[in-house]
């Protein structure tokens, strides 16, 4: 508890001002780009999967076979419970393979797309099943074929759903970032580990925790207020 | 023409096999505004779905102008889909598309041209009353105008036949009326073929000229509204027609007697105090259990449930006293006098 508040002192604080002016800026950079480009490639893997998921279920609008849904729910159900941590270790020779080495800011982005992938076609999932039945069926009555249904259908009836689940999932990340932070990543999460954890320098780790706090809170409230304004149930 | 063959539709369920529709033979005419009938739980909703082939019959045909549609392929069923369409009881629009959009919906499906679609959509909710509300958004608009766009919608593809599931059950009667009112116009203006589906009687006496009476599967009654109404053969019928006179019958007489059920075409008769000449002419002194009136398309019906005390002698004589006054028609309740004669 005292090396606690020796860690505040009028010095400490100044030089945590110091590293928050010279290495935040490029931090906050390398935390926001990591974090939109995972987002970005979590949804362009787990879009189709969610929508795969929906569609090719025993009820759904095109059934696979069943074996084939029950290896792809395992196999997303397998990645969703690796812990991340593990997972980033796991992914290394994919990580090379992809981006020529396992270090760094954008290395990172390689395993945050594989644990966030599933989750995002998890997320997809549910919104879609949200959607009313009766409407597919209506679809369905008019004439419409599996593609039509999914993307003049599913698609545009979910999105306020859809952009309130990658709302989520983008805050999701965004924490996952401060994880490969400390495994080789780059961003705030690095600042934080590497002055607070290995120097015991907490000023700056707290000053990293409040810039990610209000980059989490930036990212919700455009994310709540933009499925709120997509809504057109909502009555103006 | 649609003609349904021996149509059968059974479920597999966890509780075993269930059978939604029973050998179902019924043929509905081009231009006929045609009632299927019945309580819940009596396979409408499938009945309806087999024909634009929502559910594939287990057995059976559907054959529309002779094609029969169980053997079309996916992409042609998607044709036929167009030229068969549906309005639904949650009137199932788009709710992130404007009016506009929804209507626009299935001419968008069969790629028709922008500018022309866009024309005949806005023509379409002119003729269901909403021109003004092309841009507006389905939220903000009260269930029968949701419904009014459904329909413009299901006219977009200029379809033959248009089903209507269960269309106005969550609608408030004055807007069913209004609703059936535009439906029936419709018909009479592009000779579209409409098939209603309901379990509401009003609905059927409103604007059908056809009907068919479905219980458990099967059609237990089926041809000219104002025929099977006047004469209600099977129980389903008469439970529908005139609700309030089914069941009980047996609490209300007192046991000694047959029951007749009677049944007046036409107000004329109404006229003719029937109960009191029959005393007087016969010396038969009939119980009423029941009566009531019902107006259907434009002429009244009267039912009444007699009790004619006696033995099989008086009831012959009450039936043949009775079959001499014209648009009478009576039924002995077999059922309840079989049941007397066990005790």
């Amino acid at each position: 508890m005292n090396q606690f508040a020796l860690a505040f002192t009028p010095e400490k604080l100044q030089e945590a001002w110091h590293v928050f002016l010279t290495e935040f800026p490029m931090g906050l950079w390398e935390t926001v780009y990591v974090t939109v480009l995972a987002t970005f490639f979590a949804i362009v893997l787990g879009l189709p999967l969610g929508i795969l998921l929906v569609t090719g279920d025993e009820k759904g609008i095109r059934p696979l076979p069943k074996p084939l849904m029950k290896v792809i729910n395992v196999i997303i159900n397998f990645l969703r419970s690796v812990p991340f941590l593990i997972l980033i270790v796991m992914v290394i020779p994919l990580t090379r393979a992809i981006i020529g080495t396992s270090i760094g800011s954008v290395a990172s982005i390689v395993p945050l797309v594989v644990a966030a992938f599933p989750f995002v076609a998890r997320l997809v999932e549910s919104s879609l099943r949200e959607l009313d039945p009766n409407i597919i069926e209506m679809a369905q009555s008019m004439g419409s074929s599996t593609m039509q249904i999914i993307f003049r259908v599913m698609l545009p009836e979910s999105v306020p759903s859809l952009v309130t689940n990658f709302t989520l999932a983008i805050t999701t990340i965004l924490g996952y970032t401060a994880m490969s932070g400390a495994m080789g990543g780059g961003g705030l999460g690095k600042i934080a580990i590497n002055y607070g954890y290995s120097r015991y320098k907490y000023a700056v780790l707290y000053l990293a925790v409040i810039v990610l706090v209000i980059l989490v809170q930036v990212f919700q409230s455009i994310g709540t207020r933009l499925a709120a304004r997509l809504d057109k149930r909502i009555k103006k | 023409m649609i003609e349904l063959r021996n149509l059968s539709k059974s479920f597999v369920t966890a509780d075993g096999p269930v059978e939604a529709l029973r050998h179902v033979n019924l043929t509905v005419n081009d231009g006929d505004i045609y009632g299927i009938i019945g309580m819940s739980g009596a396979g409408k909703s499938t009945l309806v779905r087999c024909i634009n082939m929502l559910e594939r019959p287990t057995e059976g045909s559907v054959l529309l102008d002779g094609q029969d549609l169980g053997a079309l392929s996916k992409k042609e069923m998607q044709q036929v889909r167009r030229k068969v369409t549906m309005i639904f009881q949650s009137f199932n629009l788009l709710m992130q598309r404007t009016c506009l959009q929804n209507v626009l919906f299935p001419l968008k499906l069969a790629h028709a041209p922008k500018a022309q679609a866009e024309a005949r959509a806005k023509e379409l909710l002119a003729t269901v009353g909403l021109p003004d509300k092309a841009n507006v958004y389905p939220a903000q608009l009260s269930g029968g105008q949701q419904q009014r766009v459904a329909i413009a919608r299901a006219l977009a593809t200029e379809p033959q036949v248009l089903l209507c599931d269960e269309a106005t059950s969550a609608l408030d009667p004055k807007t069913t009326q209004s609703i059936l009112e535009l439906i029936r116009q419709i018909n009479r203006d592009t000779g579209i073929t409409v098939i209603v589906i309901t379990h509401q009687m009003s609905v059927v006496q409103e604007i059908c000229n056809r009907v068919a009476i479905l219980e458990h599967g099967t059609v237990v009654e089926e041809g000219d509204v104002s025929q099977v109404f006047s004469r209600p053969k099977a129980a389903a019928t008469r439970a529908l027609v005139f609700p309030e006179m089914s069941g009980g019958e047996g609490q209300l007489s007192s046991g000694y007697g047959q029951l007749v059920r009677l049944v007046f075409e036409g107000s004329i008769t109404t006229n003719k105090p029937l109960i009191a000449s029959m005393a007087m002419e016969c010396g038969i002194a009939a119980n009423i259990l029941g009566a009531s009136t019902r107006t259907v398309g434009k002429r009244e019906y009267g039912y009444m449930l007699l009790e004619i005390p006696g033995g099989p002698d008086e009831l012959a004589r009450a039936l043949k006293y009775i079959s001499t006054v014209p648009n009478v028609v009576a039924q002995v309740e077999a059922e309840y006098s079989g049941k007397e004669a066990a005790k």
